[in-house]
């Protein structure tokens, strides 16, 4: 009998054992195997501009390609003015605000600050050309920069500081032959060196991303299915789809690994109902920053010292600056595992001009807006930037300094290193009052981490949230998760109550073994 | 005058064991998913542990049936009746070698204490565990999953109920193995429960009575 139910209860453990293994196996054909199937046919171009008489003429300036351009695309001009890589600005609601036109020309962020002031050195990441200190070019379509983005030689490049112009000693023929669909090195040139380097801003886009390998981006893997930026940042008429949090605020024209991959592609049905909470790129994005570091830390407080009068800089073993005269101390860091916020697709800004509240506390720039009770909302990985920048401590607001000039004497700090009259002149072009008082204020900003997507078999697993010890998610507290929270007392009175019972136990069985041998001693003796 | 009698039925038996398995498999997963060790791993704990908790489902809707079908379940209505004498044996005759205040029948197979016991396992422990368990499972997401009417916005008191109940039945498990122990001799009642016989006092009035019952 023994035998049998011991039988029994191995047979019912290996059936558990069995229906768990083999449940989570199929072998139908994939959503992945289709999208494979879809990637692996490579673009084709259905012209070749080599041939076209038009682009045969020499041409001896940029513009003059873009003139040609439109002859031909006659509408598309008009496409690219309508869209937000040209304004540098869109309307937006936001809640309690209203809408309002919001993007780089009046967003501050806590890199370099701003743009205002600095146009015509942040220009060398605008879509045109000859953008002056006032941000003008944004009227004229022949100062519409088509090469930046449809070059397809990798031998175009911005001119620094010359408001957004190439340098001269390009050859315009041959690039203006050789256009086409955007590649990853197009978008790179600006989005991979956002922030005045190589990785600075997002930490999932950097150099490693213009030919990375399957470990950097399972995507992008130039081995492997070689995705463009475009075949996700989808585009329709100039519009590009996809956008990026520091800037913008809506719930709308987003990119979401679901519109390709649905939102239930696991083959185990409890990571498929994770989906409905978890971003996909929460677990699937384990580490960000793989190959080159990221600035996780700015301190603007340090900038502007000087030896024997002359701005210097350091450096770490890695090659990273860790300190610039220009622009002070930095914190950088690689294969960095993500901070994680609930997002719902929309975000408010700190505005030029905005009142800071609280001063004492760290200044979020861009909150990301969401919680566990909202249904709309769910956890995504993010990269926090937390810098100490200047700020006007009697009109509490951020102060837009005048960062850049061609020449010394005009303010600009990266020339003078002189906070008060790079304050005063920044805040003049930014039409802000300026109190002529400067003090330093923590802030932080959020960059949602979307790229450097793992293999699966690299994906995060269960127990690194799912644990009570250092749980990814130990942060995020407005909900209960299995494995990582319980609570205190039901554990306390629990555990005592066992502890407690196994005691009575030993006590009473203790008890009964003694009282047996003197019953039994004292039968003997009356024998 | 004791003679062998037939206590305990085979699918009472078939039921008691696999309950045991099954929830000392659930025990042990559990309290892994809770966090308290690791051994399966969390992913592969979660997964046993729904398995076991389907399978141990599964068994009670056969149990109710058994004991409603064949009666067993009045065994199990509690009585205050010579509770007192119980209470008394467990912490004085037992060391004494008294005999067990409560004669065991086989329409009488529980004394006061483990009716009293055994019905709150079966009426509150147990139904806790599974109500809260079956919630742990299919409410994981509240905001957008089906049950949507009873408006719980937090896996938080499902899995501290769940947390309790399981205590509960540890604290139970531990007792019960001991008290297995104190029959007529140290294995008397394993034996019953394993081959279904047990020596027991003949009892007139009973026979008469199942006797009449066939």
């Amino acid at each position: 009998m023994k035998k049998i139910i011991g039988s029994i209860g191995v047979l019912v453990l290996v059936i558990i054992v069995a229906i768990g293994t083999l449940t989570t196996k199929s072998s139908e054909e994939t959503i992945l195997d289709k999208l494979k199937n879809k990637y692996s046919e490579k673009h084709i171009a259905s012209v070749d501009h080599s041939k076209f008489a038009e682009l045969q003429k020499k041409f001896n300036s940029p513009r003059e390609v873009t003139a040609e351009c439109i002859t031909c695309h006659n509408k598309r001009h008009e496409e690219v003015m309508h869209s937000n890589h040209w304004n540098w600005e869109r309307e937006e609601y936001i809640e309690g605000r209203g809408i309002v036109s919001i993007g780089k020309k009046n967003i501050m962020n806590n890199f370099c600050i701003g743009t205002q002031g600095n146009e015509k050195s942040c220009a060398k990441c605008h879509i045109g050309y000859g953008m002056d200190e006032k941000g003008k070019s944004f009227t004229d379509a022949n100062n519409i920069d088509c090469l930046v983005c449809h070059d397809n030689t990798e031998t175009y490049a911005k001119a620094p500081n010359q408001g957004g112009a190439p340098l001269e000693t390009l050859d315009f023929n041959k690039i203006a032959q050789n256009v086409g669909k955007p590649e990853r090195t197009n978008c790179g040139v600006c989005h991979f060196f956002g922030g005045g380097g190589d990785n600075v801003k997002h930490g999932d886009l950097s150099s490693d991303m213009f030919y990375p390998n399957r470990d950097i981006d399972v995507h992008m893997d130039a081995d492997g299915m070689d995705l463009q930026c475009v075949e996700c940042h989808a585009t329709n008429q100039h519009t590009i789809a996809g956008k990026m949090y520091s800037l913008s605020s809506m719930n709308h024209n987003r990119v979401f690994c679901e519109d390709c991959h649905t939102s239930t592609p696991h083959e185990k049905e409890i990571l498929n109902e994770h989906t409905l909470k978890v971003a996909c790129q929460t677990c699937h994005i384990p580490t960000y920053a793989k190959g080159k570091s990221t600035k996780m830390a700015w301190d603007w407080s340090t900038a502007g010292k000087l030896k024997n009068g002359e701005p210097y800089h350091e450096e770490d073993s890695l090659g990273n600056h860790t300190y610039l005269s220009i622009k002070g101390s930095f914190k950088w860091e690689n294969n960095v595992k993500p901070e994680y916020q609930w997002f719902n697709g929309t975000a408010s800004h700190y505005l030029e001009g905005d009142k800071i509240e609280d001063t004492t506390k760290s200044l979020v720039m861009n909150e990301l807006h969401g919680s566990y009770s909202d249904s709309e909302s769910k956890i995504i990985p993010v990269k926090v930037h937390r810098a100490i920048q200047p700020f006007d401590p009697e009109n509490k607001i951020l102060i837009q300094p005048k960062l850049y000039s061609d020449n010394k004497g005009e303010g600009a700090f990266w020339q003078d290193f002189n906070w008060e009259t790079a304050s005063i002149e920044g805040m003049k072009d930014s039409e802000l009052p300026f109190s002529g008082k400067i003090s330093f204020i923590k802030t932080e900003m959020n960059w949602p981490v979307n790229h450097q997507v793992s293999p699966a078999e690299n994906s995060v697993q269960c127990a690194e949230c799912h644990t009570r010890e250092n749980s990814r998610l130990a942060e995020l507290k407005d909900f209960y998760m299995p494995g990582r929270d319980y609570s205190k007392i039901v554990d306390y009175i629990g555990i005592w109550n066992i502890i407690l019972s196994l005691v009575g136990i030993a006590l009473h069985g203790s008890l009964r073994f003694y009282a047996a041998r003197k019953l039994k001693n004292g039968v003997h003796k009356n024998d | 005058m004791t003679k062998k009698v037939y206590v305990y039925k085979s699918f009472e038996r078939f039921w008691h064991w696999m309950q045991a398995i099954l929830i000392i498999f659930l025990g042990f997963t559990g309290f892994e998913i809770h966090g308290s060790y690791s051994f399966f791993g969390f992913e592969e704990a979660v997964m046993y542990h729904n398995i076991a908790a389907y399978l141990f489902i599964i068994l009670i809707v056969f149990a109710i049936f058994w004991h409603f079908t064949t009666g067993e379940w009045k065994q199990y209505i509690p009585t205050y009746k010579n509770i007192v004498a119980q209470v008394h044996y467990y912490f004085s005759g037992i060391f004494k070698n008294a005999p067990h205040p409560t004669k065991k029948t086989v329409l009488r197979k529980l004394n006061p204490m483990q009716k009293l016991t055994y019905f709150g396992l079966k009426i509150l422990v147990i139904p806790l565990s599974v109500t809260s368990g079956l919630l742990y499972m299919l409410y994981r997401y509240p905001q957008r999953h089906e049950i949507k009417f009873l408006n719980i916005d937090s896996l938080e008191i499902i899995a501290i109920v769940h947390t309790v109940a399981a205590f509960f039945l540890v604290s139970f498990l531990i007792v019960h193995l001991y008290l297995i122990t104190t029959g007529e001799t140290i294995t008397t009642n394993l034996k019953a429960m394993l081959t279904g016989y047990e020596e027991l006092e003949h009892d007139d009035a009973e026979v008469l009575k199942l006797k009449e019952n066939k």
